[in-house]
C-alpha cells in the first residue's frame, strides 16, 4: 500500500487522484441513499459510501482497517441489513408527505448551522503539518529475507493487546451480550402445538390451493424478462408467474407485456417482423 | 490537497447522515443513516491518525466498528421485534409515549 | 446596703419557696390519688414556710441593723458572658415583712379552703395552685436582683390565671382569667423592658449593683426606667390604667380572691415601687408619676365601690383603692414608703379578713353574690357578722384600729408634701376616705342589717369552725396591727435598712388632718346608714344617676378599653388575615398554579414522535457546537 511519507500538508498525486474522484462519488452516493424512496437502492448506495471510504483509509496508511472495512462493515453489516430488509418487507415504500410540521426547514436550517460550525471548526483547528504512518523499511534478516512482526498490522496487534487491553476484553463481553441480545429479541415463542407432517401435507393439498411451484417466468415462453408472464399448456398466461412487486411497478410504467402466443412457427427475428420493434406490445 | 480535507469531507457525510435520521420515516433506513454518521467518525479519527502519525485513532476506529456491529445486529432484532407486532416500520408509528 | 453571706440559719431561706413549690409539684403529679389527704399537705406547706420564716424573722432581728441583708446564694442560674443571672435570696427587712405576710395570711386561707372548697372535687388541685402561688409569690420577694423578681412575678401571674379559671368549665371564668392575664402582660411588657434597660446601662440586675449605678447613670434613663417599672407595678396591682382586670378576677373562688387579689399579688407592684426606691430616688418626675397614679386609682376604686351590688365585685372596688393609697405613699418618697409598707401589712389583714367573711356569707347564702338578696344576716352568722365588723371598722378608719393608723399616715403624709400637688393629692384621699365609709358601710348595711330579701329556700348558717377560726385571726391583727407596726415608728426604723425612712415619725392623730379625716368617714357612714338602713333596700337596682351607671360599668373602664385597643386590634388582625389569604396565599397559590400552566404547555413538546426529538437533539447539539466556537475562538 503506498505509504504518505511526507510530513508536509501535501499529499501526494496518487493520494489527491484517488480522493477528489472518490470523495464527490461518496458524496453523492450518501445524498442518494438519504434522499431515494426504494429501500434496496439506499443500502446499496450506502455499501458504495462504505467502500468509498474503505479505500480512503488504505490510502492514509491504515490498510488493515480498509480490510475491516470491507469484509466487517460492508460484508456482515450491510448484509445484515439487507436481510432484514427483505424480512420487513422490501416493497415498503416513504410517502414523501411530512407528517411533522416544520420538520424539514428545521432540519435544513439545523444542518446547514451545523455543517458550516464543522467547517469553521475545523479550519480553527489550523493543522499546519502531518506527520502521516510512516511505515520504516523492513528488517531483514542476513538472507534478505523480512522478518516478521512487522508492519501495520503488527503494530496495531501490538497496541491492541498491551494498552488497549482492556477495552478488548470489554468489547468482546459486548458482542456477545449483542448476539444474546439479538436472539432474545428476535425469539418467537410458540403458541400453538408444532404442525406434525401429516397436518402439513392435508394443508398442501387442500381445494384451492397451489400444490406445486409457481412457473417461473418464461417457462413455456420464449422470453426471458421477469415482467413477462409466463404460458400455461393450454396457452392462456399465467398471473401467478409475475412477483407482485413487479406487477406493481409494471402498472406504474404503464407496461403490460405479452408473451408470444405458440402456434405455427414464428421467425421471432426482427428482420422478418413487420411491426417495428417498440417498448409496448408483444415483446 | 491536504489531509483536512478528510475532514471536510467527514463533516459533510456526518452532516448528511444525521440530516437522513431527521427527515426518512423507515426505521432501516434511519439506521443505515446512523451508520454513515458512524463511517464519518471513523474517517476522521483515521485522519487524525495519520496526521498525529500515531496508531491511537486507528485502534479508536477499530473499536468503533466492533461497537458499530453489535449496535447493529441489537437494533435490527429490536426493529424485527416491532415490526412483528406492529406491522409498520415507521418511526413515526411508535408515537405513544406522549402527553 | 452591704450584702452578708448567708449562714447557720439563712442557709436554708431557699426552702421558703421550696417547701410550698414541692408540695405544688407532688399535689399535681400524684392525681386524683391525693384528693384523700391533698388538702392536709397543702395546708402543711404554707405553714413549714411560715414557720421558718418566724425562725428567720428573729434571727434578723438579732442581728446588728447594719448587718440586715443577708443573700443566699443558691446557684448562677444564667451565666453567660455579661448575662449574669444568678438564683439569689435576699433577707432583709422588706422581704421579711412580706414574708411573714404572705406566709402567715397566706396559712390562715388555706385552712380557711380546706372547709370553703370541702364540696368541691378539685380541691386538691386548688391548693397544688395556692401553693404554686405562694411559692412564685416569695420568690418575687425573696430575689436579690430584678430577673429572679421577674421570675416570680410571671410565676404569680400563671397562678392568678389558674386560680381565676379554676372553674373552667364556666365561660365568664375562663374569660376572665385570660382578660387578667392579658392585662398583666401589659405590665409584665414594662417590667421586661425595665428589667432590658437596666442590663444595658448598668450591665447587671441585682438590686445592690442597680442601686449602686444608679447615682451615676442619667436622669432621663431613670426616668424612663422609673416609668417603666410603673407600668409593670400598675398591671399586678391593678392601678389606672390596667385596672380593668380586678373585678372580673373576682369569678375564681372566694379564697382566691382574699389571698391574691386582696393580700399578696396586687401588692407586688408597690412591693417593686419601694424596693425599687433607689431608681425614684434619682427620678423625681417618675416618682411624682407613681404618686398621681396611686391617686386618681384611690379615687376611681372609690367611685365604682359605690355602686356595685356583687358583694365580691364591691370589696375588690376598695381594693383597688386601697392599693392607691399605697402606690399614693410609695409615690411620696421616704416620707411615704414605710406607711405605703404599713398599710400593705394591716391591708393583709383586714382585706383578707373582709373577703373571707363574703366567702362565708356565700357560703351560708347558697353561692348568692347579690347583696340586694342579703339582709338582717348579723344574727344567723355572729362569728361572721363580728369579724366582718371588724374588718370594716378597720378599713374606715375607726380610730384605733389598724386602719386608722395607717391610712391617716398616709393622708398626713401627702398634706406634708407641700405645695399644689400636696394639697391635691391629699385632698383626693381624703375625699376617698370618705367615700370608702360611704360604700364599706352599705356593704355592712345591705348584708347584715335590714329587712330579709333572700331568695327562696336559702337558709343561712354558720360557717364551720376551718372557716371561721381563720377569720378571727385576720380579725385579732386588723384590730391591733396599727400598734404593732405604726406606734412609735417601730417598722419605719425596722425598714430603714431597706427603704429610707420618714423624717417625721410622730404621729399625729389629733392634728386638723386627723380632725378632718374622721369628720370625712362620719359623713360617709352617715349618708350610707340613711341611704340603706332607714330606707328599704329595694330588690332591683334603681337606675340611678349617670355617674352611677358608669360606675356600675366601671367607670367605663372596659368601654374605653375596647374601643381603643379592643376593636382597633380585630381590624388589624382581620386586615392582615386578607392580606395573609389574598395576598400570600394568592401568591403562593398563583405561583403553583404558574408553574401548572407552564408545565401543562410544554408537556405538548412530548409529541411522541422520535424525529422531534431527533431534531431538538440535534437542535442542542449544534447550539453547544456554536458556544465552543465562541469559546475557543
Amino acid at each position: 500500500m503506498p505509504a504518505v511519507l511526507a510530513t508536509s500538508l501535501h499529499a501526494g498525486a496518487p493520494e489527491t487522484a484517488i480522493f477528489w474522484i472518490l470523495a464527490p462519488l461518496a458524496v453523492l452516493a450518501s445524498l442518494g441513499m438519504v434522499l431515494s424512496r426504494n429501500t434496496v437502492h439506499c443500502a446499496l448506495l450506502l455499501g458504495s459510501v462504505m467502500l468509498s471510504l474503505a479505500v480512503f483509509y488504505a490510502a492514509q496508511g491504515a490498510p488493515f482497517l480498509a480490510f475491516v472495512q470491507v469484509i466487517v462493515y460492508t460484508g456482515a453489516v450491510m448484509m445484515l441489513f439487507l436481510f432484514v430488509l427483505m424480512l420487513v418487507g422490501v416493497d415498503t415504500r416513504d410517502s414523501l408527505i411530512e407528517t411533522l410540521r416544520g420538520q424539514r426547514l428545521a432540519a435544513a436550517v439545523a444542518g446547514i448551522g451545523f455543517l458550516l460550525l464543522l467547517f469553521a471548526g475545523i479550519r480553527q483547528a489550523a493543522i499546519t503539518s502531518s506527520v502521516g504512518i510512516a511505515e520504516p523499511p523492513k528488517v531483514t534478516d542476513d538472507q534478505g529475507n523480512v522478518l516478521p512482526g512487522q508492519g501495520n498490522i503488527f503494530e496495531i496487534a501490538k497496541l491492541l493487546f498491551t494498552r488497549y487491553i482492556f477495552a478488548f476484553e470489554v468489547t468482546s463481553a459486548l458482542l456477545i451480550t449483542a448476539a444474546l441480545g439479538a436472539m432474545v429479541l428476535a425469539h418467537r415463542e410458540r403458541h400453538e402445538p408444532r404442525r406434525s407432517q401429516l397436518e402439513q401435507m392435508r394443508d398442501r393439498f387442500k381445494v384451492g390451493t397451489h400444490p406445486t411451484p409457481l412457473p417461473g417466468p418464461g417457462v413455456y415462453a420464449r422470453h426471458n424478462a421477469v415482467d413477462t408472464p409466463a404460458l400455461l399448456p393450454d396457452g392462456s398466461t399465467s398471473d401467478l408467474s409475475v412477483p407482485p412487486a413487479i406487477e406493481e411497478l409494471r402498472l406504474e410504467r404503464g407496461r403490460n407485456p405479452q408473451p408470444a402466443r405458440l402456434g405455427p412457427a414464428q421467425s421471432s427475428s426482427r428482420a422478418t417482423s413487420k411491426q417495428p420493434p417498440s417498448g409496448k406490445g408483444n415483446l | 490537497m491536504s489531509p483536512t480535507y478528510y475532514l471536510y469531507l467527514s463533516a459533510i457525510l456526518f452532516t448528511i447522515g444525521s440530516l437522513g435520521v431527521l427527515l426518512r420515516r423507515n426505521a432501516i433506513v434511519v439506521f443505515m443513516c446512523v451508520e454513515l454518521m458512524l463511517n464519518a467518525a471513523n474517517l476522521a479519527l483515521v485522519t487524525f491518525s495519520r496526521i498525529n502519525g500515531d496508531l491511537n485513532g486507528q485502534i479508536i476506529a477499530f473499536f468503533v466498528m466492533v461497537v458499530a456491529a453489535a449496535e447493529v445486529v441489537v437494533g435490527l432484532a429490536i426493529i424485527i421485534s416491532v415490526y412483528r407486532t406492529r406491522r409498520s416500520a415507521s418511526v413515526d408509528d411508535a408515537s405513544l409515549l406522549k402527553y | 446596703m452591704t450584702l452578708t453571706a448567708s449562714s447557720g440559719v439563712f442557709s436554708a431561706t431557699w426552702l421558703l419557696v421550696a417547701i410550698p413549690l414541692f408540695s405544688a409539684a407532688i399535689l399535681l403529679i400524684s392525681g386524683r390519688r391525693a384528693d384523700k389527704w391533698g388538702h392536709y399537705l397543702g395546708v402543711a406547706a404554707p405553714l413549714a414556710s411560715f414557720v421558718l420564716g418566724v425562725v428567720l424573722f428573729f434571727s434578723l432581728i438579732g442581728k446588728h441593723a447594719d448587718g440586715r441583708h443577708i443573700d443566699n446564694h443558691l446557684f448562677s442560674w444564667v451565666p453567660v458572658a455579661g448575662f449574669r443571672a444568678n438564683a439569689n435570696f435576699l433577707i432583709d427587712p422588706l422581704s421579711i415583712c412580706f414574708v411573714l405576710l404572705i406566709t402567715g395570711v397566706g396559712s390562715l386561707i388555706h385552712v380557711y379552703s380546706v372547709g370553703y372548697m370541702a364540696h368541691d372535687p378539685g380541691r386538691r388541685r386548688f391548693f397544688a395552685y395556692l401553693n404554686l402561688f405562694v411559692a412564685s409569690m416569695l420568690l418575687l420577694v425573696l430575689g436579690d436582683n430584678f430577673v429572679a423578681l421577674y421570675f416570680g412575678w410571671e410565676g404569680v401571674g400563671v397562678a392568678s390565671y389558674l386560680l381565676i379559671g379554676f372553674w373552667s368549665h364556666k365561660p365568664s371564668a375562663a374569660t376572665a382569667a385570660k382578660k387578667a392575664f392579658v392585662v398583666n402582660r401589659v405590665g409584665d411588657f414594662g417590667l421586661s423592658i425595665a428589667i432590658m434597660v437596666m442590663f444595658a446601662t448598668f450591665g447587671s440586675f441585682s438590686f445592690v449593683d442597680v442601686a449602686a449605678g444608679s447615682k451615676t447613670a442619667s436622669t432621663a434613663t431613670m426616668t424612663s426606667l422609673g416609668l417603666l417599672l410603673l407600668l409593670g407595678a400598675c398591671g399586678k396591682s391593678a392601678q389606672i390604667p390596667l385596672q380593668s382586670w380586678l373585678g372580673d378576677a373576682m369569678e375564681g373562688p372566694t379564697p382566691v380572691s382574699a389571698l391574691i387579689h386582696a393580700a399578696t399579688m396586687v401588692t407586688a407592684g408597690v412591693y417593686l415601687i419601694a424596693r425599687s426606691n433607689f431608681i425614684f430616688d434619682v427620678a423625681p418626675n417618675a416618682r411624682l408619676a407613681v404618686a398621681i397614679v396611686g391617686t386618681a386609682t384611690l379615687v376611681f376604686g372609690a367611685i365604682v365601690g359605690c355602686a356595685k351590688d356583687d358583694i365580691k365585685k364591691a370589696l375588690a372596688a376598695s381594693t383597688m383603692s386601697q392599693i392607691g393609697y399605697m402606690m399614693l405613699a410609695v409615690g411620696l418618697g421616704p416620707a411615704g414608703y414605710a406607711f405605703g409598707i404599713a398599710h400593705l401589712l394591716t391591708h393583709g389583714f383586714f382585706k383578707a379578713g373582709l373577703f373571707l367573711g363574703a366567702g362565708s356569707v356565700m357560703h351560708g347564702m347558697n353561692d348568692e353574690v347579690d347583696m340586694r338578696k342579703y339582709g338582717g344576716l348579723r344574727k344567723f352568722m355572729p362569728a361572721t357578722f363580728i369579724t366582718f365588723g371588724l374588718g370594716y371598722l378597720a378599713i374606715i378608719g375607726f380610730p384605733g384600729l389598724a386602719g386608722w393608723f395607717t391610712k391617716d399616715a398616709i393622708i398626713e403624709a401627702a398634706f406634708h408634701k407641700g405645695g399644689t400637688s400636696g394639697a391635691i393629692f391629699g385632698g383626693c384621699a381624703l375625699a376617698a376616705a370618705g367615700l370608702t365609709a360611704f360604700y364599706m358601710t352599705r356593704v355592712m348595711v345591705m348584708t347584715f342589717f335590714g329587712d330579709k330579701r333572700w331568695a327562696e329556700g336559702t337558709h343561712p348558717h354558720e360557717s364551720p369552725r376551718t372557716m371561721t377560726v381563720p377569720m378571727w385571726i385576720l380579725a385579732i391583727g386588723s384590730v391591733g396591727g396599727g400598734y404593732v407596726l405604726i406606734l412609735s415608728g417601730r417598722l419605719a426604723k425596722f425598714l430603714a435598712a431597706a427603704v429610707p425612712k420618714p423624717d417625721d415619725l410622730a404621729f399625729k392623730p389629733i392634728g386638723v388632718i386627723g380632725l378632718a379625716t374622721a369628720g370625712v368617714v362620719l359623713l360617709g357612714v352617715a349618708g350610707a346608714w340613711f341611704m340603706y338602713a332607714r330606707r328599704p333596700v329595694p330588690a332591683i337596682a334603681p337606675v340611678g344617676s349617670p355617674l352611677t351607671v358608669a360606675a356600675r360599668r366601671d367607670l367605663l373602664g372596659d368601654a374605653f378599653n375596647e374601643s381603643v385597643f379592643m376593636r382597633p386590634g380585630q381590624y388589624l388582625t382581620r386586615l392582615l388575615v386578607f392580606f395573609d389569604n389574598r395576598g400570600v396565599d394568592g401568591f403562593v397559590n398563583g405561583f403553583a398554579a404558574f408553574v401548572g400552566g407552564t408545565s401543562s404547555r410544554f408537556r405538548r413538546f412530548q409529541s411522541g414522535f422520535v424525529r422531534s426529538y431527533a431534531l431538538s437533539m440535534f437542535g442542542g447539539v449544534v447550539v453547544i457546537l456554536a458556544a465552543l466556537l465562541l469559546v475557543k475562538g
